[in-house]
């Protein structure tokens, strides 16, 4: 077995795996593909692939079920494809166990980046976790439950701090609102979205240098948000 | 020679031959009288024909048992006839919807005047022929002579024989040839006796009555002018076609005029004939005296068949209704240029004529330039057409004016004592009155009778006796009566006037009605309805609207009320009005056995669809009377839907080029912003292929056109779900800074190396907006802005509260735009200036997204050079409230 890290990818249109074939093929990376969703499935089993990139409109089954199915089983870090004006099927994959989702059309550095914090998250089940987290002149030690911003130490409600600490877990990756209120609000405020806009105001406010052009705490509309770490 | 004017009248004609393509050829063998051979020469014919390979079948013969003719009918291909039963006998008809089914080229159909069997589609068969040609079949058809319409009253004169069946002149004037089959009356006799025209027993019989020489002859004659006058009518057509000059003098103009009586349709005939061989216009008027409203309905029936009759025989008819008869006639006359009125005079008791005066010589006084033709009658008119006609009375009328006179006698025998004895006079005058204003003429009459009686029995001495002791009162007896005459027939002629005009003011009422209701309605279902619900109203029948749906089959589009039932014998008979665009059913020529009465709507040649009537209750009639007013109804109707019609054909035609207008700006939009970035594609593509140039600046460049490309893209399905509706905005309780946020995140690219200023109002609350929507604007205010102005010129970006608003602006310091441009930037494909070049989408995107959020998007001037594009929308109500941790 080599060390190159497997890939798979689940796409039905050829232009796009050719483009990602030429991209990743002479790199780190070794790439599998298949055409549809059965076959997928099927090749996840067989290769035990690293990350898979699954398209979320295949011609077989809807992307959304792939997700499901493939979580009864497996915590592959799983990267949805997906057109613009898709944001409810991106947020049901990602509610349904997808770790985070591209629109096409992507570029290779865009991939590069979601690949890379997906691999992390998926070494840092097997390692354990930083106990401390540092981007953007932010420095949060988990282990004493400190927050400073530019070496000063920030004050944050137990909320807050919460909700930062599950950023933090998914650090790069996007969380959808739904994960962060049941979370760290519970299963019966799933819905309750205004809660989000005014915490993360708030988390902002003390954390970003201008609260209206986030660098840290980042909004994907209609989605959820993610914590920018590069 | 110069090219003449063109006569409408004959440029009409023409159209209306050459519209009709469609239309069998009729050829008509004309004979003087039976057994000239016209059926013989028809089936000769078609025998030629046959050998020629034209499609000829048989549709009816009558060989009444000649063998010459037997032997032609029986190579000849036959469509069998219909055998239909009536009371016991069981008589063979010819089978129409055979023959319609059947499609034959030609078809050969004898005996054109024949009536059908009761419970045919057609009363007469010429009827039926009238339908086959109308459905392209050509008709091969016989006649004689003494069958024509405007002949018949001559035949009658001539032969003594009434002649009861008949066929219209026009109808025999449309055929397309006429063929007159001619033997001497000597040689017609000769075959008569040898049996070859009919069986033995009648010959003897026939060679005495209508068979006499005298009248073969003038039978002969008439037949003979009759075709002569036939290749004239070609003969002109033919000129007329070459539009020569010298047919452009004045055309003849007759008119006939209809009376009430007997002598109508008498006069119509004769009107005929004096017209067709002058070949001129005809016109048949009738016009009702407002006294005579009043009248038995049997003299407007006269005169409705008149009328009728006028119309068959191609006439232009009219109804008028004047106090003034004759100057009626007269100024219609005018109008039209009429050179010859022709009229009926009833002979009737000079005494009469000296006392009412008669419109004929009436109308000759005034007639000054036009020539007037007068017909009388032999026998005298039944019908006075005078005024002096009682009506009848009631008896509640009668008893009123014993009632009257008895109270008027008991008044004056209380003033008797007290005033002079002209006064009682004078009271019972005033009873006499009270009376007539109340009562009929004859209750009125029965009152001044009773009035002077009283007047005598009670007040004049010796009272309580009848007779006079002083012949001094005799006078006053005699002019209290006349005066008591006078008093109640003025009485009643004005109320016969008020009644009149009452009436015709409800009918022009319920038209109007019905005009203006279908005006304001919309759309044919509604002008409908509309108008079953008036039309049921005014003539209390039962009524429904029928139009083609998509497969071309009548349903009800409206129903006066629930139970109209689809009747299934109904039905055919709307159909074929429909398909014929003629009345049918009930007081018409066609079906007149249906129940119902069913009036084509027409507008020009097309019909639109059928008005059907029905009684109330089974068993009940349908007035005739109400016909002519029906249908006017129907034009309106007609009218109304085909104004509907056009006017929904007319909005369709403004959408579809307004859509195309779209589609072509569109096109040509697409066709350049996406071909341009494709081309730097393909382009910066094939040098990388062929490893020339520097492969990142080239990769570089793909990468950027092919954003490009996307942003394109992105608009147009934004602009297309957006405009279609498709778009429901998912609003939610959000942070205007976050959105903010995400939209400089966005344009974080596009906004390198720009000083971006950034205030959002801290007070900011949360705002109800479909977040995503929201920041998809900002971002094309954003992008807007980055494209129109030069790199490195600030841009501000502001939200502030302007309640119960949110405004944000994106300010930029670039050209700025023109008063003019601020109106128009926020349209589709609307462009400005600079060498990238969007769709124009952007803005109009903007504004869609702030209008779905009941907003607006605005255009301003920044001070000091630049433009400030701003969207607001609402805060929202019932902002969520969280709790304090």
């Amino acid at each position: 077995m080599s060390n190159k890290t497997r890939i798979l990818m689940i796409e039905d249109e050829r232009p796009i795996r050719a483009f990602i074939r030429a991209s990743l093929g002479d790199s780190d990376f070794e790439l599998k593909e298949a055409e549809n969703a059965r076959e997928g499935m099927a090749l996840v089993a067989q290769l035990n692939p690293q990350v898979v990139l699954l398209d979320l409109g295949l011609p077989d089954i809807d992307g959304i079920d792939v997700t499901r199915q493939l979580r009864e089983w497996t915590d592959v870090p799983i990267i949805v494809l997906s057109a613009r004006g898709q944001e409810k099927d991106k947020v049901d994959a990602l509610d349904a166990g997808a770790d985070d989702y591209l629109t096409k059309p992507f570029s290779l550095g865009e991939l590069m980046a979601r690949i890379r914090v997906a691999l992390r998250r998926h070494r840092g089940h097997q390692v354990t976790e930083e106990p401390v987290f540092e981007a953007h002149g932010v420095r949060v030690d988990l282990s004493t439950r400190q927050v400073f911003k530019d070496g000063v130490e920030i004050h944050l409600t137990p909320i807050e701090y919460k909700f930062l600490v599950l950023l933090i877990r998914h650090a790069g990756r996007v969380v959808t609102h739904k994960q962060i209120l049941t979370e760290v609000w519970g299963p019966a405020y799933a819905h309750e979205n205004h809660y989000l806009r005014v915490y993360s105001a708030q988390l902002r406010h003390k954390l970003e240098s201008d609260a209206a052009r986030p660098k840290l705490v980042t909004t994907e509309a209609g989605v959820g948000y993610r914590l920018r770490v590069e | 020679m110069t090219e003449a004017r063109p006569d409408p009248d004959a440029l009409l004609k023409r159209l209306q031959q050459e519209e009709k393509p469609n239309q069998g050829r009729l050829k008509v063998f004309l004979g003087a009288s039976a057994g000239v051979g016209k059926t013989y020469a028809m089936l000769a014919e078609a025998h030629q024909l046959l050998e020629r390979g034209v499609d000829v079948v048989i549709g009816l013969i009558e060989t009444h048992g000649r063998k010459e003719t037997d032997a032609l009918v029986r190579d000849l291909p036959k469509i069998p006839t219909r055998p239909i039963t009536y009371r016991a006998v069981t008589l063979q008809e010819f089978d129409l919807d055979a023959v319609l089914v059947r499609r034959p080229e030609i078809v050969l159909i004898d005996e054109l005047a024949h009536s059908n069997a009761p419970g045919s589609r057609h009363p007469k068969r010429w009827q039926d022929v009238e339908e086959i040609l109308a459905s392209g079949i050509s008709v091969y058809t016989a006649v004689n002579i003494q069958h024509l319409e405007s002949l018949k009253d001559v035949v009658a004169q001539i032969s003594g024989v009434q002649v009861r069946e008949s066929v219209p002149d026009s109808f025999i004037e449309r055929a397309d040839e006429i063929e007159l089959v001619d033997i001497s009356p000597d040689e017609l006799r000769e075959r008569l006796r040898e049996g070859k025209v009919y069986v033995q027993e009648q010959i003897d019989k026939a060679l005495d009555g209508f068979f006499k020489k005298g009248n073969l002859i003038a039978l002969r004659e008439l037949a003979l002018r009759r075709a002569a006058d036939q290749v004239d009518a070609q003969m002109q057509t033919y000129r007329e076609n070459q539009g020569v000059r010298s047919l452009w003098a004045a055309r003849e103009r007759v008119l006939v005029c209809v009376a009430p009586n007997r002598l109508g349709e008498k006069v119509v005939r004769a009107a005929s004939r004096i017209g067709s061989t002058a070949h001129a216009q005809m016109y048949a008027l009738y016009v009702e005296s407002d006294r005579q409203q009043g009248r038995a309905a049997e003299d407007r029936q006269r005169a409705d068949d008149a009328l009728r009759l006028a119309a068959d025989l191609g006439m232009e008819t009219a109804r008028r209704s004047a106090h003034d008869i004759v100057g009626e006639i007269l100024r219609y006359a005018q109008l039209r240029n009429v050179s010859l009125i022709v009229v009926g005079k009833p002979i009737k008791p000079r005494w009469r004529e000296i006392l009412h005066g008669s419109v004929v010589d009436e109308l000759v006084r005034r007639s000054g330039e036009i020539s007037v033709q007068v017909i009388t009658s032999e026998e005298p008119s039944v019908h006075a057409p005078s005024g002096f006609q009682l009506p009848p009375g009631q008896i509640k009328d009668y008893l009123l004016a014993v009632f009257v006179t008895a109270v008027v006698s008991t008044f004056g025998g209380m003033l008797y004592r007290r005033l002079p004895h002209e006064n009682v006079v004078m009271l019972y005058l005033l009873g006499i009155s009270l009376t007539a204003a109340r009562t009929g003429i004859r209750a009125a009459l029965l009152c001044s009778l009773l009035s002077v009686a009283a007047y005598d029995f009670f007040f004049i001495e010796p009272r309580l006796e009848f007779s006079v002791s002083d012949a001094a009162y005799l006078p006053t007896f005699g002019i209290m009566f006349g005066v008591a005459i006078l008093i109640s027939s003025l009485t009643s002629r004005l109320k016969a006037q008020a009644e009149a005009s009452a009436a015709r003011e409800r009918r022009t009422g319920a038209l109007y009605d019905v005009s203006r209701e279908m005006a304001k309605s919309r759309g044919r279902t509604e002008i409908a309805v509309a108008a079953a619900r008036r039309i049921a109203e005014d003539f209390d029948t039962d009524v429904a609207v029928l139009l083609p749906n998509e497969r071309g089959r009548l349903t009800p589009i409206a129903r006066s009320r629930s139970h109209f039932e689809n009747d299934h014998r109904e039905t055919p008979v709307a159909q074929w009005s429909f398909d014929n665009g003629k009345a049918a059913g009930s007081t018409t020529d066609t079906l007149p056995s249906a129940t119902g009465l069913y009036l084509p709507l027409r507008v020009g040649e097309a019909t639109l669809g059928v008005l059907a009537l029905k009684p109330h209750f089974q068993g009940e009639k349908l007035d005739p009377a109400q016909r002519t007013l029906l249908e006017t109804f129907a034009n309106g109707l007609a009218l109304a839907i085909e104004r509907a019609k056009l006017a929904r054909e007319g909005a369709e035609a403004r959408l579809e080029a307004e859509s195309e207008k779209l589609r072509s700006a569109l096109l040509s939009s697409v066709s350049h912003d996406i071909r341009s970035p494709l081309t730097a594609i393909a382009g910066a593509a094939s040098a990388l292929v062929e490893e020339k140039g520097d492969s990142k600046t080239l990769a570089e460049t793909i990468f950027r056109e092919s954003q490009r490309l996307n942003r394109h893209v992105r608009d147009l399905l934004d602009m297309t779900r957006l405009e279609s509706g498709a778009v429901e905005p998912n609003l939610e309780w959000n942070s205007v800074e976050e959105i903010v946020g995400g939209a400089l995140t966005r344009t974080e690219i596009q906004l390198q190396g720009r000083k971006v200023g950034v205030s959002v109002d801290p007070d900011l609350p949360l705002v109800h907006v479909d977040a995503p929507l929201i920041e998809q604007a900002l971002v094309n205010l954003l992008e807007n802005a980055v494209k129109h102005t030069s790199p490195g010129t600030p841009i501000e970006l502001a939200a502030n509260l302007v309640s119960p608003m949110v405004e944000i602006s994106v300010v930029d310091h670039g050209a700025g735009l023109s008063p003019a441009d601020r109106e128009h930037v926020f349209e589709k494909f609307i462009r400005k200036g600079g060498n990238e070049s969007g769709f124009g989408l952007g803005l109009a995107i903007t504004r869609a997204i702030a209008r779905i959020h009941e907003g607006e998007a605005k255009a301003a001037e920044t001070p000091g050079g630049g433009a400030t594009f701003l969207i607001s929308f609402p805060v929202g109500s019932g902002a969520p409230t969280i709790p304090a941790e």
